[in-house]
């Protein structure tokens, strides 16, 4: 079910959100020369206690309310493990919590990137009122998506119109591609 | 192509919308996207939810939510009306999620035998 490396950012966006961010950044590194795919999730969210951050990628810790395990992180972990990355998190109590995934770009168990423009509009679904911020790097290249941007056009209209989402997920997807393309 | 520019238009649309419906929107769509929901298949279920309302102009908005603490009957719809009643619809499909769209938002009809009373009645 975690088909893609999409899939598990989102998980890990979803726990930012959790945490009342108002601002999160996405940054994925997708390097050919240094063969590495990195995923930095950075938010200003509640942030988590050294004890706390110590055994937060256990499934069976979570602050959720509605069940007792939580598997986003361990997942994310586990996958790090799996192709030969790094994974790494940091949080301060009230200040927020910036986690660092990488995985070998070319090895065998890395997933495929997986939709971002998807995963960003989950992200707009969730909380339209985060400002969200997404950077995808390649060697050459760098597309960059920023909610705050999105909304100055928009002059008060909601991102949750569902032709704007849709409209979101295709520009970003669009931009993404396009990155990849000049990289070949 | 697409340009930041695209958006005015698109707002221009949407502005248009809510004069022609005069306000706000009736319904808010909620689809659970937690682990236990995308497990069960909610990703589709979402999309077909946005796709099909931007699609035919139903009157409500979609948006996502956590866990909401029922895993095993994911994946879950909640239909918010305008009043804050509210319906919980389970084990949604895309092709539910397209029958839900027309009878409730479409013609305010609850379908009562997709929703977590009736599946909770039958003892599933």
């Amino acid at each position: 079910m975690m088909e893609d490396l999409a899939m598990h950012m989102i998980e890990i966006i979803m726990n930012s959100i959790h945490a009342n961010s108002r601002n999160i950044s996405i940054r994925i590194l997708d390097s050919k020369l240094q063969n590495t795919i990195r995923m930095t999730i950075q938010d200003d969210g509640k942030g988590m206690s050294e004890e706390f951050v110590k055994k937060v990628t256990d499934p069976f810790t979570t602050s959720r309310t509605t069940r007792s395990v939580g598997m986003g992180l361990a997942f994310m972990k586990g996958l790090t493990e799996q192709c030969a990355g790094d994974f790494t998190i940091e949080s301060t109590l009230g200040v927020g919590t910036t986690l660092t995934a990488s995985v070998q770009k070319d090895h065998i168990d890395t997933p495929p990137m997986g939709n971002i423009g998807s995963m960003m509009m989950q992200c707009i679904q969730a909380d339209e009122n985060i400002d969200f911020v997404l950077e995808y790097k390649t060697d050459s290249n760098e597309f960059l998506f920023r909610t705050v941007d999105i909304r100055e056009q928009l002059e008060g209209v909601s991102m949750l119109e569902p032709s704007i989402l849709l409209w979101i997920r295709s520009y970003i997807n669009e931009g993404i591609e396009q990155a990849k393309e000049e990289m070949r | 192509m697409k340009s930041l520019e695209d958006l005015k238009k698109m707002r221009e649309e949407a502005l248009k919308r809510v004069e022609m419906r005069e306000g706000d929107k009736d319904y808010r769509v909620v689809v659970g996207m937690a682990t236990c929901g995308i497990a069960a298949g909610a990703r589709p279920v979402l999309n077909r939810l946005v796709e099909e309302t931007a699609e035919k102009s139903y009157n409500c908005t979609i948006t996502q939510t956590g866990c909401i603490g029922m895993c095993v009957y994911e994946p879950i719809v909640e239909v918010y009306g305008k009043d804050g009643e509210h319906t919980t619809y389970v084990h949604v499909n895309p092709e539910k999620a397209s029958e839900i769209l027309a009878e409730h938002i479409g013609k305010g009809h609850v379908i009562d035998e997709y929703t977590v009373n009736a599946v909770q009645n039958q003892g599933v």
